[in-house]
């Protein structure tokens, strides 16, 4: 491997930018793919259900062996409330390996004792998301049940390109809640980003099984194709 | 596992930028029980000196010889390694797995 080839590799890494490096395993050529030039790549629809899996692997194209070294940032779930289930979603998320960051601007809930292990901003979301920023590999959990928070956030992630954005609340609370976007000036498409109420259908009721049908939900959004279908069906 | 995996190749370049030799050695297939998933890396310079695991500790000493072989010819190799290979004896996996080895230079 060129050392030039490494060092995009690393770079785009540090950058929290995805990229697949091909390697030809009988030709011994190699070339590094962008994440922005998957879709023209020859390889296109190979390279991409290897990075909607994040796993590297050898496949098989016109009798070559090829392997694919995947690339993908780690994920980063920015929990908007310093709440109960945030505390029981912390070690679950980090045992998936993503990263955690903590938004809440009531400072009796984002306390480092209530969260010892991650990043905790007392802060309003307004102020302190447009210096975190979101990518791609970002998920947004609104969980504070307090409008005026929640829709703070909602505001920001609903402009970035989080590939998550979730909210907590029952039905008739999302209904408020969509009425409120709307004043706001967002369209049905953009709403419709919003997974509400927040989570997969498991009968949550603990923080903890909160917690995990949230998790449960990311990475299905994260590990699926767009049409619900598993990789390789 | 992953975020390790990214820093061993950082630490490749680091090694490079400093003038080593340096191999770079990655798991591209496995088969059953295998102790490393494929991905994996294992980094090695000039001086036989290896960070990172591509089986737990089973085959290190044999992947880190030929490496320092790929670093002098430039040469990529592909390595198999197994309960079926004849040195079973003397660097199999214990686990009864299969993996092939990818080891390449860095130039």
């Amino acid at each position: 491997m060129d050392l030039s080839l490494l060092s995009r590799l690393n770079e785009e890494r540090a950058h929290r930018r995805a990229a697949v490096l091909v390697t030809d395993l009988q030709t011994h050529t190699q070339r590094l793919v962008f994440e922005s030039e998957i879709a023209r790549d020859p390889l296109s629809a190979l390279l991409s259900d290897a990075l909607r899996m994040g796993k590297s692997g050898v496949v098989e194209t016109e009798g070559h062996k090829v392997f694919l070294t995947v690339q993908a940032p780690v994920l980063r779930i920015i929990a908007i409330g310093a709440v109960h289930i945030s505390q029981a979603l912390v070690p679950m998320a980090k045992q998936l390996g993503h990263d955690v960051i903590i938004v809440d601007p009531r400072e009796a809930f984002a306390s480092p004792e209530r969260f010892p292990d991650v990043a905790v901003h007392a802060e309003w979301p307004d102020l302190v998301l447009p210096k975190l920023g979101a990518d791609r590999y970002t998920a947004f959990l609104m969980l504070t049940h307090d409008p005026k928070i929640d829709d703070a956030a909602l505001n920001f992630a609903l402009k970035s390109h989080a590939f998550y954005i979730g909210a907590l609340g029952s039905r008739k609370t999302h209904g408020k809640r969509i009425e409120r976007l709307q004043a706001l000036g967002f369209d049905e498409q953009a709403i419709k980003r919003i997974q509400a109420p927040i989570g997969l259908n498991i009968g949550a009721i603990s923080p903890a099984e909160i917690a995990l049908s949230i998790l449960g939900e990311i990475t299905a959004k994260l590990r699926l194709k767009p049409d619900g279908a598993k990789i390789g069906n | 596992m992953l975020a390790t995996d990214d820093d061993l190749l950082r630490q490749a370049e680091t090694w490079r930028r400093e003038g080593r030799g340096v191999a770079l050695a990655t798991v591209v297939e496995t088969w059953g029980s295998a102790p490393r998933p494929v991905g994996s890396h294992l980094v090695i310079d000039g001086e036989g000196t290896f960070m990172g695991s591509v089986s737990g500790g089973c085959v290190e000493g044999a992947v880190v010889t030929e490496a320092l072989d790929v670093i002098e010819s430039g040469t990529p190799k592909i390595l198999e390694f197994g309960v079926a290979d004849e040195t079973a004896w003397k660097v199999g996996l214990s686990c009864g797995g299969r993996i092939s080895v990818y080891v390449e230079k860095v130039n």
